[in-house]
């Protein structure tokens, strides 16, 4: 009976945690692409004939932008599936 | 697979996650993965032969075409950061790019469907995407650290690589030998990991939502009003996945041809 108490508090706490890892790192990756998408619109603005250029390395930058998030939510839904920590409860 | 309780979700979630394996611990091989990416290298090279071999100088047909275009641009984004002879590495670029393209493009097929084709040989688990598994990116990432490793030795030498090592970017005191090592440590090692993990977090990600996706329409052979709404939530939002992941791929395709390039020119930039 403990160990399903046991149990049922790592998988809480697991839980929480995975919507901290997913809500925090969406928050920076938004923050992020808002911030490089209004330059990219400053600059385009300013400078249309560069648009092409700037569309490509835009792109470029988003995807790097993401991949701390996404990894982040990779590892999240890992947890979710196939917990380890609930390995030392069999 | 279909219509299940919501209660076997999660081993339906878990079964399209499992890797064929053989073997144990740390010797298992992914049989999946492997054939996979062995295969999609074949498809690459024999799509990029045939457009060589049928190449007519006169008006281009439009597979020509194309893998021309195709390697114009990967000449052009090679020239604009690559100073040395670029003979090595621009087609290295070319193969990265159109094979991790095809990789990744294995995450739009059906997701039921790999399993199926292999059920007919008799084979529970077969993962269609190489890309997310962990071993496949670590390996195409550590070999790029190799070719950065071949492109610094060729451009500083041995002794240059190890001065620059110990005295970059602090300076030459014997005082800053430590720091020094271990901020270059950090930078050349951290390239391969987040090269790899940029990659496997994306493929894995989709590949996941689509499965999440593929539950909402798990209850369609119930006949209910909800399970034919989920079936329809299913389609829309699949659809929706889908197209948005198309770009996905394509992009990480490209970061990765472009990130292998950048970091080969920035091994062979003097400081």
């Amino acid at each position: 009976m403990e160990n399903l108490a046991l149990i049922a508090q790592v998988q809480g706490y697991t839980a929480i945690a995975l919507g901290l890892i997913i809500g925090l790192g969406a928050v920076g990756a938004c923050i992020g692409i808002g911030i490089m998408g209004s330059k990219f619109l400053e600059a385009a603005a300013r400078q249309p004939e560069l648009i092409p250029t700037l569309q490509g390395r835009m792109f470029l930058l988003a995807g790097l932008i993401d991949a701390a998030f996404l990894i982040g939510v990779a590892l999240a839904m890992f947890f979710a599936f196939a917990n380890p920590l609930l390995a030392r409860f069999g | 697979m279909a219509g299940e309780a919501p209660a076997d979700s999660t081993a339906f979630i878990n079964h399209h996650l499992t890797h064929l394996k053989v073997g144990e611990g740390f010797w298992s091989l992914h049989v999946d993965t492997i054939v996979m990416s062995v295969l999609l290298g074949l498809v690459t090279i024999g799509l990029l032969y045939s457009a060589a071999r049928k190449a007519t100088p006169g008006v281009p047909g439009k597979w020509q075409a194309f893998v021309e275009m195709l390697v114009e641009f990967i000449d052009t984004t090679v020239k604009e950061v690559f100073h040395l002879d670029r003979r090595f590495l621009a087609p290295l670029a070319l193969t990265i790019f159109v094979w991790v393209f095809l990789m990744n493009a294995m995450d739009l097929l059906p997701l039921d469907l790999p399993g199926k084709v292999a059920g007919f040989f008799g084979i529970h688990y077969w993962r269609a995407v190489p890309t997310a598994d962990l071993n496949t990116t670590f390996a195409m990432s550590l070999t790029v650290l190799g070719v950065v490793m071949y492109f610094t030795f060729k451009a500083k030498g041995a002794g240059g690589y190890v001065h620059e090592l110990f005295t970059s970017p602090f300076g030459a005191n014997p005082l800053l030998w430590l720091p020094n090592f271990f901020l270059n440590l950090v930078e050349l090692l951290s390239k391969p990991v987040s090269l790899a993990m940029r990659l496997f977090g994306n493929m894995y990600a989709g590949e996941l939502v689509f499965m999440l996706i593929a539950l909402l329409g798990a209850g369609f052979f119930t006949f209910t009003v909800a399970g034919t709404a989920g079936m329809l939530g299913q389609v829309a939002m699949g659809a929706a996945w889908a197209i948005f992941h198309i770009l996905i791929i394509t992009l990480q395709a490209f970061i990765f041809m472009v990130l292998t390039v950048v970091y080969s020119a920035m091994a062979t930039e003097h400081h």
